[in-house]
């Protein structure tokens, strides 16, 4: 492929806007920056918007836990708590469940089971969060209390992330409701890098003798690890912003607590909740940097996922799709 | 060919039909509580006077404060009254003030769900007080259990249910809440978003109701109206007199004619736990905002009409949408206010 920079010679620009590659260069050049500029029109405005909370609190409104808007009091911590621990819970639930059922359709399943069942997926993945919100209200909830609690609470009560009381809804609820709401995600990207693996690799692995499940865990997967891990991302990222759900199934708690039965909050919660009535200028700017601090924890982990990716590619191989 | 013609004539009608359509616009926001009372009100006023179209969006009562301060809408609307910062920075913006007239009646009701008890129940103040900052605990308390002789509660822990989003709702029994216990007031005090001490919150009413029906032993509070609709059970509160009152319109109407006598002039109060035998003490007024002085004279004389109207037709369609109607003495008197507006 050529490269998309100038090219220096005795074509005239006239002549390059004529055959069309120069209009083109400048339309997309056009379309990705705009990409650029609203991220960075949307840090500006967080951060322009969220002065009252920076100079008041400082740096110690990541660290405190109240929340209490009467006393104009405000600290993030419980709400970035609440987003991680429920994020995380919601990956361990659904990496290994996602990566499972995409090892399935792509290497197992015949095609036209798996071509059926990626309908189905696609489809979940389009479901609106608020369906999956009385999902977890109706259903996750009362089977929290009846069911995972004391499966979990009994054996295990003596660990503190299972310890205390449940009410249903709270962290873990949240969590399960999250992997439900990534998993299609994790699934559909990681079966298309799987199915992307080129033929000979599985061929040379099956003619070295290998079985299939060697073929597929000892060569396929760790071919597509880049890809995988990339769907494994753009699930977090889902779950660390995910809104609807969420609120309607962690209890809206500004507490920190060990327990995963514990009722908590998440930041993109809180804001929904409260941003309407929020009255006084230092309580809108406080969901404001809210915001701002969930969109630096968002980036962070982003980034964090791409050093990962990098390190860990780096004895590995590239993927070809 | 045809068609096309068809289709321009069709589309040129309807041009004609919008441009013809030139009423006044005037723009509202705030309080979502009112919104379906607002909507019909404004609804019917412009079929009655086609002049005039209100245009009410339903953004919450900070909003509303908000926007009306900010010049962005004619008028505001709200559950709770602005405070004297809120006056003072509208006062500076405009050199000049902002009115607050009552319209209808709202309520919040005690609403649970207990495994095995399927009556009304009557609560104290002190109960519910007590139960809201934590320190009641278990559904046998004698704080709950004394006024409730015959029915039998369970030895199970209380879970308090309240709202996670910022409302008037929310405003009213926490407004409640700090006027019969000290400590409330000095711990949490009143707003429409607080420092609940215990509980787990709920979006909206439907939130609040969703998770007590889901969770066992539960207690919160929503809106009378909501709870009437939805045929959902409430209970009796104690009120300043010493009966326990079940929440009805007319129980309603009463507390807010208990606070009539000492109505301010500018019609900021508070009516939670109001004098008077029959008054239900968990009631409040919701306002519209008004501007003192309109630049533009039509827009003046049209929410000068709308509220003129508001207090006499205005009135006979509340009940039908379960809002309790406004006493007679308030009424009166918002009727000489209106004579305020320049």
């Amino acid at each position: 492929m050529k490269s998309a920079g100038p090219v220096s010679g005795s074509r005239s620009f006239l002549a390059k806007l004529r055959n069309g590659d120069e209009i083109a260069r400048l339309v997309t050049l056009i379309f990705a920056t705009t990409v650029v500029l609203i991220t960075a029109g949307l840090v500006w405005e967080l951060w322009v918007n969220s002065a009252l909370p920076r100079q008041k609190f400082g740096f110690s409104f990541f660290v405190t836990s109240v929340w209490d808007p009467i006393m104009d009091q405000f600290g993030a911590l419980p709400f970035i708590y609440g987003t991680m621990v429920t994020s995380a819970v919601a990956l361990v639930i659904a990496v290994p469940l996602g990566i499972g059922a995409a090892i399935f359709l792509a290497e197992l399943a015949p095609p036209r089971v798996s071509d059926i069942l990626q309908f189905f997926i696609d489809l979940l993945a389009a479901v609106p969060s608020v369906i999956y919100g009385l999902l977890g209200v109706f259903i996750v909830v009362p089977l929290m209390r009846t069911v995972i609690y004391p499966a979990l609470n009994k054996p295990f009560g003596y660990l503190p992330i299972f310890k205390g009381p449940s009410y249903g809804v709270g962290f873990m609820t949240a969590g399960i409701v999250l992997a439900i709401m990534v998993i299609p995600y994790i699934i559909s990207v990681s079966r298309e890098v799987l199915l992307s693996v080129p033929r000979d690799q599985r061929e040379a692995a099956l003619a070295l003798g290998s079985t299939r499940w060697e073929s597929t865990w000892k060569v396929v997967v760790p071919f597509a690890k880049t890809g995988i891990m990339g769907s494994i991302f753009l699930a977090l990222a889902r779950a660390l912003g995910e809104t609807m759900a969420v609120t309607m199934v962690i209890g809206n708690t500004p507490k920190i607590a060990a327990s995963l039965f514990a009722p908590g909050y998440s930041i993109a919660a809180v804001i929904a909740n409260e941003f309407t009535e929020a009255t006084g200028d230092l309580y809108l700017q406080s969901l404001i940097a809210l915001g701002l601090v969930l969109f630096l924890l968002t980036f962070i982990l982003n980034g964090l996922a791409r050093l990962l990716i990098v390190v860990t590619t780096q004895k590995g191989s590239e993927v070809g799709g | 060919m045809k068609r096309i013609a068809g289709i321009t004539i069709g589309v040129l009608a309807l041009c004609a039909i919008v441009l013809a359509d030139n009423a006044l616009l005037i723009n509202g926001a705030g309080a979502t509580f009112p919104y379906p009372i607002y909507s019909k009100w404004f609804d019917v006023y412009h079929t009655n006077n086609p002049n005039f179209q209100f245009n009410y969006q339903s953004v919450g009562s900070g909003a509303g404060i908000k926007q009306v301060t900010e010049g962005t809408v004619d008028f505001g609307a709200t559950d709770g009254p602005m405070n004297d910062d809120q006056l003072k920075a509208y006062q500076d913006k405009h050199g000049s003030g902002i009115l607050h007239f009552p319209t209808v009646l709202g309520a919040d009701v005690p609403t649970y769900n207990i495994q095995g008890v399927t009556g009304a129940l009557n609560f104290t103040p002190e109960a519910l007080a007590g139960i809201f900052l934590g320190k009641v605990t278990k559904w046998n308390d004698p704080a709950i259990a004394g006024p409730n002789k015959g029915v039998s509660l369970p030895a199970a822990d209380i879970v308090v249910v309240h709202r996670s989003d910022g409302s008037g709702t929310t405003y009213i029994w926490t407004d409640y809440l700090s006027k019969v216990s000290e400590e409330w007031k000095s711990k949490v005090s009143k707003g429409t978003s607080v420092n609940w001490p215990v509980g787990l919150g709920g979006k909206g009413n439907e939130g609040v109701t969703g998770l007590i029906k889901q969770t066992p032993n539960s207690i919160g509070y929503v809106e009378l109206i909501y709870a009437v609709q939805n045929n959902i059970p409430y209970g009796s509160v104690k009120n300043s007199s010493g009966g326990f009152v079940k929440a009805d319109l007319a129980s309603v109407t009463a507390a807010a004619a208990g606070a009539a006598k000492q109505m301010p002039d500018d019609f900021r109060v508070s009516i939670t736990n109001a004098p008077g035998k029959t008054a239900y003490p968990i009631s409040s007024f919701t306002w519209l905002l008004i501007p003192q002085k309109f630049q533009d004279a039509p827009k003046r004389d049209a929410i000068k009409g709308f509220l003129k109207w508001m207090l006499a037709d205005g009135q006979n369609s509340v009940e039908a949408l379960s809002y309790a109607k406004l006493p007679k003495e308030v009424v009166e008197k918002e009727k000489k206010a209106i004579n305020n507006i320049q």
